[in-house]
């Protein structure tokens, strides 16, 4: 109880400096959220589409570049991986590393 | 679902209430920062909803947003041929619009907006009221021009002659009329001439009534008039699932333009050909941009369609007014489409956010769009495609070599359809 307490102050103020510097919505989470309406919200599917909450950065990484190589079959992402530059696939993919699976 | 963005916004509105006098310092900053500003949705359905949920999420509940939709739920449009096919129910595609009331702390009214006067800034609700606005959002879906096929308004209005475009009464009404038809029956279809909501949808229809048809009534017939002289979308996957799983039973002709119906005779006339006859008629007149958008004079291309800056989702018409969804001028092979409405409010929502705290909006978004349906009750096929503002050009251009259709017809891509539908109403409204 005390633990919790003693954590709302540092979180508010993380809240409100996020907040003095605008919340312009970072450009991660804007291409990330490309990818919620089938992976879910923050990447967490409750469907049989899978989730990408909590994987490893690289391993999504190496997941997009095997199927817009080709290397990986698939019905539809490697249509889709084809889409998005290499930058942006790294900036996807760090941001669902770090979210709650 | 309780991502870190969650619980900060929970804990800065822990904040705002005082519990804690240490926060006092943190709680004052966090209280000023609540009137950023305000912003007024019309319209819930996948642009409106998405919009309101992630202006609230993204700005750390430091913009009001307040949403006036006149239905009491959300009632999906992808999923309703299903319903119509009878395999699922309309419960089974309605979601309440409680989490965006009660988690993301939408304040909410069920009413029409009568008007907007984007001089005043300010829009007029058919219950009375008056709303102020920084920023509204425009999101009314589609206007049928029931006027440009003769007899049909009032075919419509005594519900013989159905569009089901819209979801909701009008899904269950085609449901019962073809459960009504007897086994032998002719239920014909047509496609209004592109652009129209959903691309695939009359298509995916047609084949869902052939699916319940060949359970239930296997003598009947399926006849889709196109007003286009091909299929919309995914022409040779529906081609090949009309051919190999109903054949003889569904018929597709283009180039036929349906100009009016006689409900008495329940025959469709063309604009060139002899009318036909059938049991159950399914008229999908032309569109254009919602009521709300024509009156405000938004709907500047064509007198149908709302041009706006793909940066922003602005109306080149009026300052501060966004408009989303089917109502836009779409960009080069951008489908109006309940999946693509969504990508468009993620854009608009972080650029509001950004023009509000005067900070830049993101000058390279990206949308994309994929497509699932069904050919029958267990199988579907998909488009999708990926598209990146080019700076030059102004616009959304879909990337050279990304995108495409099935490779065939399979139930892995039913199982897909169904978790896309599953999630994205999760994304738009939870």
């Amino acid at each position: 109880m005390l633990r919790s307490l003693l954590l709302i102050p540092a979180l508010c103020c993380a809240a409100v400096a996020a907040q003095a510097t605008p919340p312009a919505v970072p450009a991660a989470q804007s291409l990330a959220a490309t990818c919620f309406n089938c992976h879910g919200p923050h990447g967490v599917s409750t469907a049989a589409i899978p989730s990408l909450a909590g994987r490893p950065a690289a391993s999504l990484i190496a997941l997009m570049n095997e199927y817009k190589s080709g290397q990986r079959q698939g019905t539809i992402m490697p249509q889709i991986a084809k889409g998005y530059t290499e930058a942006q696939i790294q900036l996807i993919a760090e941001y669902f590393a770090q979210q709650h699976p | 679902m309780q991502s870190r963005r969650h619980f900060l916004a929970g804990a800065a509105a822990i904040g705002t209430l005082g519990l804690a006098p240490a926060l006092s310092g943190c709680a004052s900053t966090a209280r000023s920062a609540a009137s950023k500003g305000k912003v007024v949705i019309v319209g819930a359905g996948y642009g409106g909803s998405t919009a309101a949920k992630y202006i609230r999420e993204w700005s750390n509940n430091t913009i009001a947003v307040t949403v006036v939709e006149p239905g009491d739920a959300f009632i999906s449009c992808p999923v309703s041929n299903l319903v119509i096919a009878g395999a699922k129910t309309l419960q089974d595609i309605t979601v309440s619009y409680d989490a965006l009331r009660q988690r993301h702390g939408v304040n909410w009214v069920q009413s029409t907006v009568e008007s907007i006067d984007p001089a005043k800034r300010s829009v007029k609700l058919a219950n009375g009221d008056t709303l102020q606005y920084d920023k509204l959002v425009v999101s009314p879906g589609i206007e049928l021009m029931f006027d440009t096929v003769n007899g049909l308004k009032a075919a419509n209005e005594q519900g013989k002659i159905l569009q089901s475009m819209k979801a909701g009464p009008e899904t269950l009404a085609l449901r019962r009329q073809l459960e009504a038809m007897p086994d032998g029956g002719v239920f014909a279809i047509s496609v209004p001439p592109a652009p129209y909501r959903c691309p695939p949808g009359p298509y995916e229809r047609a084949s869902l009534v052939a699916a319940y048809f060949k359970q239930h009534k296997p003598r009947s017939k399926v006849l889709i008039f196109d007003a286009n002289d091909k299929v919309q979308s995914k022409e040779p996957l529906f081609k090949k699932a009309w051919a190999e799983q109903y054949p003889g039973m569904v018929e597709y002709i283009p180039d036929h333009k349906v100009v009016g119906v006689n409900a008495a005779r329940m025959e469709m006339e063309f604009e060139v050909n002899d009318p036909v006859k059938a049991d159950v008629i399914n008229v999908i007149p032309m569109q254009r941009a919602g009521v709300i958008a024509q009156r405000t004079g938004l709907a500047n291309m064509n007198a149908r369609w709302c041009a706006v800056d793909y940066l922003t989702f602005e109306s080149t018409v009026h300052k501060d007014i966004h408009v989303l969804g089917d109502s836009i001028q779409i960009s080069p092979l951008m489908p109006k489409s309940g999946h693509m409405a969504n990508q468009h409010a993620k854009v608009a929502a972080a650029a509001i956010i950004s023009m509000l705290y005067d900070q830049p909006v993101n000058p390279h978004p990206v949308v994309m769009n994929t497509c699932y349906s069904m050919v029958n009750f267990q199988q579907a096929i998909h488009v999708a495609t990926v598209h990146q503002y080019d700076d030059k050009q102004k616009t959304f251009l879909t990337v050279p070599g990304s995108g495409g259709i099935s490779a065939g017809i399979t139930e892995i891509e039913g199982v897909y359809a169904d978790a896309w539908a599953h999630n994205i109403w999760r994304d738009s409204l939870s």
